[in-house]
């Protein structure tokens, strides 16, 4: 106990030192970045360290996550609906409608030849419809003012909604995902759940219609709470506050505002611990770890061993959806272009790896600790190449080793996941 | 005629191109299958060990640029490719003795080295992108086409031409010697069949006094030797980015598993079936549509099934067809 306390009070001490030696805005930056990568650790966390389940698609739930805060919380733009969205929602319930027919099918007829043929058939005569369906609105929607829009546009409702409803489309993403690929064997499932984030990325780099794809859809509204700094700073009340407490106006306005984040991001995660910390030392964990550590003994108990890995790998997308809506909401912008699996898939890996799958306050610290090295390299690296290359004379290798130390982070941390595997495999803070 | 046209058209779009990126696939997927046959885990590191070794292959090549070494016609990375080669060999080599070896010993779940390969993949990923940058690197030289499109023109009277690239020849060529060296070596010679009974049955291979650290090891030497040389074509022709050879794995896996995971004639031809149905799903038919249909039919779409944008979701749909269908693969791996 007091080695964890010890190991979070020394996590805080890296922000702390962050704060005086850099700056508070960037120590903050970093926290609120390392608190959402906490909430993504405990989800792989639910996923790896309850159950087992290896799935490299984690960037795809946090794709997803962004995406609700586009479709709930961008403002809305009635042209671009009308000029397409109702026929595009069309072609995507054909599609849906499509894909269940087939498996009906599938299901029905008798295993051979004849079924695979029926199936394919249907299946690609129906593509080439709902594509007719959908080709023509897509091409009216992005017509629409395709500077400033070429989009169908959110709800304009608060981006606080677009939380919940990032998680539930993960989750329903997870469903899918898990229907297909849950049965087979891990490093298969590894494989597909690659593929299945890497095609989430692409359409939501390419489907202008429905976030502008890399053209970026920005000026996403904030959360509820959280004020924007340029109203503080001409609010009467804050410049009043603020003259008699003796701060900077533009500063401590930019303080303020991301410590709002981290109090929202910090109670979100704390209640997340608290659901997991029950889940796990309840009948139920005690079943999911029973069927982490043997299958068959668990099937032979009569668990239903399959039901409860999609489960549990729809709970845990569901809290990474909603840390990537989170993410998405705070940033204020979605860009497809950044969603990317070395950032979004095998480092959440990495913290939870490092902090200790399989306990819930070890991901959270993996995911803080990990965070911070991540962000701070940034830093840090060229700082520190800057000492190291100060003997050298000026000239080719010194700017090649200048330049170096921004790819330096994905080093260190390979560096850091081999060495923890190897000789802490458990991590820092190992499961009881 | 037209048919003629239509056909011309339909090798520049798919059916070269198809054969060549096939060819850097299966290349490929050999490796990610024999490392799977015997040492029994997906290794995730694979598709950076192919940009590892194509940077030290871009590396050697610049060095014999500036030095004014070239062999004529042909682009000067096929002289640069052996000392590439070597060093991928080292370095997967001194991977395997830092960091698999130990796993092995302990005879670790698989699910255990592919986290440890994703690790390696980080670090040579970093490697990468400190020794040569993230920026695209562009190191086919040589001349460019082996059938220039106007020779062709000229000679057929065709409206359609026909071009071949000379990285496509090679492609094509290197990859052909590179499976009949690798097929003789697995049928006829000791080592190659020592290899084949340890990937069939580890205890009755050891019981028989086949040395495993002989077989890991010329397991490893075989998998990047593939590897850099697939790289290396890949990057000769298109071009050499960091990024582009991390998402190359999703393709190769699928090829493996697609011919079945272990059998090396499988990934030969599960990387010809991904490339022609990635080429065959996203080319655009218009205008081969246009030689064939009759004046007047022909609309203004662009006859394209899925965007290139997609391709990936090709290569997925397949992997998962054949992961529900056919688990064991076309040639059943294991």
């Amino acid at each position: 106990m007091t080695r964890n306390l010890s190991l979070f009070a020394g996590l805080a001490l890296l922000f702390i030192l962050t704060g005086m030696l850099q700056s508070w805005n960037l120590s903050l930056n970093i926290l609120n970045l390392a608190l959402l990568s906490a909430i993504m650790a405990i989800g792989v966390n639910i996923q790896w360290g309850y159950a087992g389940l290896f799935s490299t698609g984690i960037v795809g739930s946090v794709a997803l996550g962004g995406l609700a805060v586009g479709l709930v919380s961008a403002p809305r733009v009635p042209e671009g609906w009308a000029a397409g969205g109702p026929r595009i929602l069309g072609a995507l319930i054909f599609g849906a409608l499509a894909v269940a027919l087939a498996i009906w099918i599938y299901r029905r007829l008798p295993k051979g030849r004849v079924r695979l043929l029926a199936v394919s058939l249907f299946l690609v005569v129906a593509f080439f419809i709902y594509r007719a369906i959908l080709d023509p609105a897509v091409v009216a929607v992005e017509a629409n003012n395709p500077a400033q829009a070429g989009h169908i546009g959110g709800l304009g409702l608060n981006s606080l909604l677009a939380w919940p409803v990032g998680a539930l489309m993960a989750a329903g993403a997870a469903w899918i995902i898990g229907k297909i690929a849950l049965g087979l064997r891990e490093d298969y499932l590894a494989i597909a759940t690659l593929g299945i984030a890497e095609i989430i990325v692409a359409v939501m780099r390419n489907e202008d219609w429905l976030d502008r794809g890399v053209k970026n859809l920005i000026d996403l509204p904030r959360p509820w709470p959280v004020p924007y700094e340029v109203n503080m700073q001409t609010h009467p009340d804050y410049v009043d506050f603020v003259t008699r407490a003796g701060f900077d106006a533009i500063t401590f306005s930019t303080i303020f505002v991301k410590l709002l984040y981290a109090a929202m991001f910090g109670l979100v995660l704390l209640a997340l611990i608290w659901l997991c910390e029950r889940a796990l030392n309840s009948p139920w964990g005690r079943m999911v770890r029973a069927i982490r550590d043997n299958e068959v003994s668990a099937a032979a108990m009569g668990k239903d061993v399959k039901w409860r890995h999609l489960q549990i790998f729809m709970i845990g997308s569901a809290v990474v959806g909603l840390a990537g809506a989170m993410m998405t909401s705070m940033e204020g912008q979605i860009t497809p272009g950044s969603y990317l699996p070395l950032r979004f898939t095998f480092l959440i890996w990495v913290m939870v790896i490092v902090g200790g799958s399989g306990n819930n306050w070890g991901a959270v610290l993996g995911g803080m600790l990990i965070g911070w090295l991540y962000l701070a390299v940034e830093f840090l690296g060229p700082q520190m190449m800057e000492q190291i290359t100060r003997g050298l004379p000026p000239g080719d290798l010194k700017s090649h080793l200048l330049d170096s130390a921004a790819h330096m982070r994905l080093l260190t941390l390979g560096v850091v996941l081999l060495v923890v595997l190897r000789f802490a495999p458990k991590g820092l803070i190992p499961e009881k | 005629m037209d048919i003629l046209n239509a056909f011309v058209a339909f090798a520049n779009f798919v059916l070269v191109p198809g054969l060549t990126y096939g060819s850097q696939l299966a290349l490929g997927a050999l490796g990610i299958t024999l490392i799977f046959g015997v040492l029994r885990f997906s290794n995730f590191a694979h598709g950076d060990t192919m940009a590892f070794g194509t940077a030290f292959v871009i590396l050697f090549t610049w060095w014999f640029q500036s030095m004014g070494i070239s062999d004529g016609f042909l682009p000067t990375a096929l002289l640069a490719l052996p000392f590439g080669i070597a060093v991928t060999i080292a370095m997967v080599l001194g991977t395997d003795r830092v960091v698999y070896r130990f796993y092995r010993r302990q005879r670790a779940k698989p699910i255990i080295l592919v986290i440890v390969s994703a690790g390696v993949m980080f670090v040579m990923n970093g490697l990468v992108r400190m020794i040569i940058g993230t920026s695209e690197k562009n190191f086919s030289d040589g001349s460019r086409f082996l059938l220039d499109p106007k020779v062709f023109r000229d000679a057929t009277g065709l409206a359609e031409p026909l071009a071949i690239k000379t990285t496509q020849a090679v492609t094509v060529v290197v990859a052909i010697l590179c499976v009949a060296a690798l097929f003789w070596f697995l049928q006829k010679t000791r080592t190659g069949k020592s290899m084949r009974a340890y990937a069939d049955n580890e205890d009755l291979a050891l019981l028989s006094g086949i040395n495993p650290d002989r077989v890991v090891m010329v397991t490893w030497i075989i998998a990047g030797t593939l590897a850099c040389i697939a790289g290396t074509l890949y990057g000769l022709d298109k071009s050499f980015r960091v990024f582009v050879y991390f998402g190359l794995m999703l393709p190769i896996f699928a090829a493996a598993i697609v011919g079945g995971l272990g059998s090396p004639l499988g990934a030969i031809v599960g990387g010809y079936v991904i490339a022609f149905s990635e080429l065959l799903v996203t080319s655009a038919w218009r205008k081969i549509a246009g030689y064939i249909l009759p004046d007047g039919w022909l609309g203004d779409g662009l006859y394209q099934a899925l965007s290139t944008d997609y391709k990936v979701a090709v290569s997925f749909v397949i992997l998962i067809v054949v992961l529900l269908v056919r688990p064991q693969g076309i040639f059943g791996g294991k």
